[in-house]
């Protein structure tokens, strides 16, 4: 096999820095708002006693779910060993680290009682899945960091199968769990349900995957690094297999709770009256995240540069509209306590609940967002993460 | 004193001996509800733990629950402190411990009123959910949030089926109470008045005022003693859990549903 030289990126232009400050501005709105919010209470969000979990956690659900899956083109190098991956696989673990890391921020600055995080590392309740992904989002750390540490120092290198595998199998349970937060619901009627397990996971891959290659191709377009098209059309085919998979399931998933009666009227809720919520699945989740990706990926289109970053950023939309509706739709959907009666109540009981998120909320998100990318900018400066030439010769010399 | 001396030649009057009497009586009727008060208001110590022996539950009569009646609303904020929805400044983000639902039956236009709560399960989703074990269920079936511990993640609330949950989305107002520990950001909902019940009440502030109004709707009791009043009265009344199909095994019951 060829050999390939790994290089830090200089990061002393003027571009870079610009990039930076312009990213740790969000950062710093982002600790402003949870300052605000934390100041305040929740009363300042959008959020009420009905929709209890509001855009923070559209956006730390959607981070941490990229994050799993942004670590695939490290686990098909060391995994799969498919060695034109190879040259890869170091800025896919440290994206996975930094995605994590802005999805965590956002979960944690977003608690009734974010000055009590100590309470949640030191009291641990072994019943709740909630507890299961703190230990498996601190596992993550640790096992892609040693991954990560095999990649990048030569001594330790014959440990990268091991730790690639360790690394792979733990963020396969990692999102598991992140949809068993919500499969092992009983109360709300669209989940509940264990598709939502292998359906986060899929969905990792294709969001994760997404926005590896969004991240890729700046960082080599920025740095005038030559990146052929033999790495992005393997890459984009791989894409459009996950959003189509992605796809499946999300049809396989309605389709399964329309057969039963009980399910008619959270699904008549998501697919027809639900106003925004139905937009957002129609629109945002099935034609932005789904149809036209596949269609720019599948076609002719999808072999040009700028219509994979195209296709990338409509799944990354995609998916958080696809976040929006899993988790604030079930929300919004009343609670159906009396089968058959109206209900009504000082509490909303038996209404659609309406949720505006507000601007805090998004900067809190956003920042999530900001550090993920920030933590990315300064790894690719202070570490050998990037090949210095991801040309289509030296690709081809890679696989012979 | 000889001892086997007659008592007729006891030198204490009949007078002396009646006021004797008399005395000893009054006592006794004076002291004896102060002793059997002190047993009942200590009916569990500070020191001891609560028993599963018992298990208190809730019997709510829907057919005789008034509609626009919202007595046991109304006590449960002035027992616990929090603030009534209609004088909340932020009514969607105010917390309600207990409400009163209406339902009706689209088909036979059949109208329900009752109130809905915490339904104390015992097997309750909330306390599953909960990552730090600050939602727990005690020994006497009461389920409860540790205020100390919840780090205001509002899973619970999530996976309530009763909606029964609330966060505390702002700073408190000063019309806290001492027995009933509340706090931004964190989430509460019904204790059955845990701290009547521990200073040995025996029921709840909804329970008093129902029964004050005269509805008498609500009953409060032992479920665990077969000799109670609720466990007779569910021996006796046809009762229902809401959301039966989750088999949770609720501490509250309804009729008339």
């Amino acid at each position: 096999m060829a050999s390939i030289t790994f290089r830090e990126v200089e990061g002393s232009s003027l571009k870079y820095w610009l990039l930076f400050g312009g990213l740790g501005l969000f950062v710093l709105f982002g600790a402003l708002a949870w300052n605000y919010m934390h100041h305040h209470g929740h009363v300042v969000t959008g959020m009420d006693n009905q929709i209890v979990w509001g855009l923070p956690h559209v956006f730390a659900v959607f981070l941490i779910v990229a994050a799993s899956g942004a670590l695939n083109v490290a686990s098909i190098a060391s995994v799969f060993n498919q060695k034109m991956y190879k040259p890869l696989a170091p800025l896919s673990a440290v994206l996975a680290l930094a995605l994590m890391l802005g999805g965590l921020l956002v979960l944690v600055l977003d608690l009734g009682r974010s000055d009590r995080l100590i309470v949640a590392m030191t009291h641990f309740n072994f019943k709740s899945m909630f507890t299961w992904n703190v230990f498996l989002y601190s596992g993550f750390f640790g096992l892609v960091g040693i991954y990560l540490w095999t990649m990048l120092d030569r001594s330790v290198a014959g440990y990268a199968k091991t730790a690639g595998t360790a690394a792979f199998i733990w963020r396969l349970i990692l999102t598991t769990g992140t949809g068993s937060l919500f499969g092992f619901l009983i109360a709300r009627e669209l989940y509940g349900s264990s598709m939502l397990a292998p359906m986060f996971i899929i969905m990792s891959f294709a969001y994760g995957l997404a926005v590896y290659l969004m991240v890729l191709a700046a960082a080599y377009a920025w740095t005038g690094r030559p990146l052929g098209d033999a790495v992005m059309l393997r890459l984009k085919n791989l894409l459009a297999v996950f959003v189509a998979a992605v796809l499946y399931f999300t049809v396989v998933f309605h389709l399964t709770n329309l057969y039963f009666a009980k399910m008619e009227g959270v699904e008549a809720f998501v697919l027809r009256d639900g106003g925004i919520i139905t937009t957002l699945f129609w629109v945002g989740q099935i034609v932005i995240g789904c149809i036209l990706p596949l269609f720019i990926l599948l076609t002719n289109l999808g072999k040009t540069r700028v219509w994979i970053m195209i296709a990338s950023g409509l799944i990354i939309l995609g998916g958080m509209a696809q976040m929006y509706v899993t988790i604030i739709g079930a929300q919004a959907y009343p609670l159906d306590m009396f089968p058959g009666l109206l209900e009504s109540s000082s509490f909303a009981d038996g209404q659609f609940h309406t949720y505006s998120p507000s601007v805090p909320e998004f900067f809190l998100g956003f920042g999530g967002v900001a550090i993920a990318l920030l933590a990315t900018l300064f790894g690719i400066k202070v570490l050998r993460l990037l090949p210095a030439s991801l040309d289509d010769a030296t690709v081809a010399r890679l696989e012979h | 004193m000889n001892e086997n001396k007659p008592i007729v030649d006891n030198p204490v009057s009949p007078d002396r001996r009646r006021f004797v009497g008399v005395a000893a009586a009054a006592a006794g009727v004076s002291l004896a509800p102060g002793v059997m008060l002190m047993e009942v208001a200590h009916g569990r110590p500070e020191s001891q733990a609560a028993s599963s022996a018992v298990r208190w539950g809730m019997l709510v009569d829907a057919t005789k629950c008034e509609s626009g009646c919202d007595d046991c609303v109304t006590a449960c904020s002035t027992e616990n402190g929090w603030t009534p929805v209609d004088q909340s400044v932020h009514k969607k983000q105010a917390p309600q411990w207990i409400r009163k639902l209406e339902l009706q039956n689209p088909l036979t236009q059949m109208e329900t009123n009752l109130p809905m709560m915490c339904q104390h399960c015992a097997d309750a989703p909330c306390v599953d959910v909960c990552p730090t074990g600050a939602s727990f269920k005690r020994a006497d079936g009461i389920v409860l949030v540790n205020r100390h511990t919840c780090i205001g993640c509002r899973y619970c609330m999530m996976a309530c089926p009763y909606k029964a949950r609330s966060l505390v989305h702002e700073s408190l107002n000063d019309t806290q109470k001492p027995d009933v520990p509340r706090g931004i950001g964190c989430v509460e909902s019904c204790t059955l008045c845990v701290q009547k019940i521990d200073r040995g009440d025996g029921t709840t502030a909804c329970v008093e005022a129902c029964t004050a109004s005269g509805h008498n709707a609500l009953l409060f009791g032992d479920m665990n003693d077969p000799e109670s009043e609720i466990s007779k009265r569910l021996r006796e009344l046809p009762t229902k859990q809401v959301r039966a199909d989750l088999n949770l095994n609720l501490g509250v019951r309804y009729h008339g549903i």
